[in-house]
């Protein structure tokens, strides 16, 4: 597991345990909604279609977690910042009639600036340094972004669509190519990141900095700016995954506040500063999502999720596969 | 050269200061009074906007008990607010109960949520970020559950029905009456005496204390939850009667209006302008945030030239609000009170 120490962690005999115990879980949720909706293609359908949306939710969490575990930073503006990048994916594609994935080449570069911009100018130095101010200034600046976006652009839903979309055959479910695409992205960019971390100079120096900051200023890291630069990667995903998930939502300014509340989740559930653990808790909270909506009809899928996350916020609050600090 | 004993020149003997107590309740009767004509002398479009005022006020007092003065960080206010106003509308409109009888209901049933999520949240030591996160998640779920309801109407929530006439007792009076005005002022009036009171009593020094230290406070002997429960449903309470008043002055309430998330903004963002911590910060507060609102209002509904592309947008207000928001936090993180305080003493 990637989580942001110096020193590898193996798994564990109670990680082991755990595991075993989720999968158990995750199997008895599935055969209480076979016996609930009687119908194996329904919920095959909707196992794979919460796997998939759970790698998307994952890639989200992605750089939120990132952050955390480095900076300690609940950057509250991740949503928005996602809104900012899906708007800007949405320009590109309508002004220039590129294929939407390669609006990437330009949302990556400018969320990455944009969120060096933001901690530089915003969150380090004076004033930036307490927790509720940094809840604050989060807050404050995503708010700033939806509601910009809202004053510019309007509220009327936008979309992007992907030439050539296709339904993709899976055992009997069916899947939107885009979908697929999102979660093969997700997979990639979380390999991406753990091969960062892990086996470049970088993302050691970024281990070494979130595990004991004091000691690596001692070793001749410069921690503000690897800050800066932590918080610029934590972002740049965010405009990764912008352009992976456009094809599949309607693009409005404030559809940053109900990712933020599914990547808080994932987040807290996978440990926070857990780069894998973030793509393993996407996936469950997708399949949760989905499952809620077989056992309770009608109501809102993201109720199962508060469920989830107040449990493990309760029970587990190190997350999944965290260690008690 | 005669040795002399160097004493301290005389001071003038003064009289004993007032105590804080005492002295800011006189504040408060003062500004109190002050406002009472305020309704009979404004355009009848700025008494709304006192009206508004008022009602941020006493989001934000509430606000201030549990995350200033108890410095437990709450991101999830909505959830009382909505509590006061869904209880007291559902009352109302299911029952014909009069709205006075419904707020007091709210209060009770926000105080007691409060305490069962506070309990959950300090039992198993939810601080800081999680502890923000977790308000934050319980006011969405009581945003999603009444949005499911049929029981509250679902998305549609409550419309409150209007009677013939005036009445105290109804709540309802002409759109441009000055009661509106009178009836919040005494509400908020009252909040913000309660806060002082409990600021400065035996439960709030304890309060305080377990902000500033909580192993210490808790190694003298302080009972820390049963004070932190006080002081959250206190603070519950206090929010429910800005929803209860809320969606007795526009008549009407919803999930989003009650539970949305921007609720919850609402109820910090006068605060942390005023000062986190201090009796007049949200008072402060809630007097630029409510005017701010109206500008930008005005400035939407008839943008001068160059802005003409703003009009019949949305969005403006908090996008000023937000900016003034930042720059607060960057420039004078004690707000606007606790800035000023701060030089005084100096």
């Amino acid at each position: 597991m990637t989580t942001l120490s110096p020193q590898r962690k193996r798994l564990d005999a109670g990680m082991l345990k755990r595991g075993g115990v989720l999968a158990a879980l995750v199997v008895l949720a599935i055969a209480l909604a076979l016996l609930q909706s009687g119908s194996a293609l329904v919920v095959w359908q909707s196992v794979v279609t919460g796997i998939l949306t759970g790698g998307l939710y994952g890639l989200i969490a992605m750089g939120l977690t990132l952050i955390f575990g480095v900076l300690d930073i609940v950057n509250f503006a991740h949503g928005a910042l996602l809104a900012v990048a899906m708007f800007l994916a949405f320009g590109v594609v309508q002004t220039t009639g590129l294929h939407p994935y390669l609006a990437l080449v330009a949302s990556v570069p400018v969320l990455f600036l944009i969120g060096a911009a933001v901690h530089r100018g915003l969150l380090s130095g004076s004033g930036g340094g307490s927790l509720e101010n940094q809840l604050l200034i989060t807050l404050g600046l995503s708010l700033l972004l939806e509601n910009g976006l809202l004053l510019f652009f309007g509220a009327e839903p936008r979309s992007v669509k992907l030439p050539g979309e296709i339904q993709i055959p899976l055992f009997g479910a069916v899947v939107a190519g885009s979908r697929l695409y999102a979660f093969a992205g997700a997979i990639l960019l979380g390999a991406l990141l753990y091969w960062l971390l892990r086996r470049t100079r970088l993302g050691t120096a970024i281990r070494a900095v979130a595990a004991n900051g004091p000691g690596a200023e001692l070793v001749g890291i410069n921690v503000r700016r690897l800050h800066t630069l932590t918080f610029a990667i934590g972002t740049a995903c965010a405009g990764a995954a912008a352009v992976l998930a456009a094809p599949l939502i309607s693009i409005t300014p404030t559809l940053g506040a109900q990712f933020n509340i599914t990547a808080f989740v994932v987040v807290v559930l996978g440990g926070m500063g857990n780069v894998v653990g973030a793509l393993v808790g996407g996936l469950l909270i997708g399949l949760v999502e989905q499952l809620t909506t077989i056992f309770l009809n009608g109501q809102s899928s993201l109720l199962g999720v508060f469920v989830v996350f107040v449990l493990v916020l309760f029970l587990r609050p190190q997350g999944l596969f965290g260690r008690r600090a | 050269m005669t040795a002399t004993i160097e004493r301290p020149a005389e001071k003038p003997v003064k009289a004993p200061p007032l105590h804080p107590r005492r002295r800011q309740l006189a504040v408060l009767a003062v500004l109190v009074l002050l406002a009472i004509p305020l309704p009979l002398v404004l355009p009848p479009a700025l008494g709304a906007v006192a009206v508004r005022i008022l009602i941020f006020l006493l989001m934000a007092v509430g606000w201030n008990i549990m995350s200033g003065f108890g410095g437990m960080f709450s991101f999830g206010h909505a959830a009382y607010f909505g509590l006061g106003a869904y209880t007291s509308a559902y009352l109302l409109v299911e029952h014909g109960v009069s709205p006075w009888i419904g707020m007091l209901a709210g209060m009770g049933v926000a105080a007691a949520v409060a305490v069962v999520i506070g309990y959950f949240s300090f039992r198993y030591r939810l601080q800081g970020a999680y502890f923000a996160l977790a308000t934050f998640a319980f006011a969405e779920a009581l945003r999603l559950i009444a949005t499911s309801s049929d029981f509250v109407n679902r998305a549609v929530g409550f419309q409150v029905p209007l009677i013939q006439g005036e009445s105290l007792w109804q709540l309802q009076f002409a759109a441009d009456s000055p009661a509106y005005f009178w009836v919040a002022l005494v509400l908020a009036g009252l909040a913000v005496a309660v806060s002082i009171v409990f600021l400065h009593s035996r439960a709030g020094k304890y309060v305080t204390a377990i902000r500033d230290d909580e192993l210490a406070a808790a190694s003298l002997g302080t009972p820390v939850m049963r004070h932190k429960l006080l002081t959250v449903a206190l603070s519950a309470a206090i929010t429910a009667v800005a929803g209860a008043y809320y969606t007795q002055y526009y008549l009407f309430v919803n999930p989003d209006l009650a539970f949305g998330a921007s609720v919850s903004i609402q109820a910090i963002v006068p605060v942390v302008i005023g000062g986190i911590g201090t009796v007049w910060g949200p008072v402060v507060g809630s007097v630029i945030m409510g005017s701010l609102s109206d500008v930008t209002a005005t400035l939407l509904r008839t943008p001068p030239e160059f802005l003409g592309f703003l009009q019949g947008r949305s969005g403006l207000d908090v996008v000023l609000y937000a900016i003034l928001l930042i720059l607060i936090v960057r420039l004078l993180p004690k707000g606007i009170v606790g800035t000023l305080k701060e030089r005084w003493r100096r």
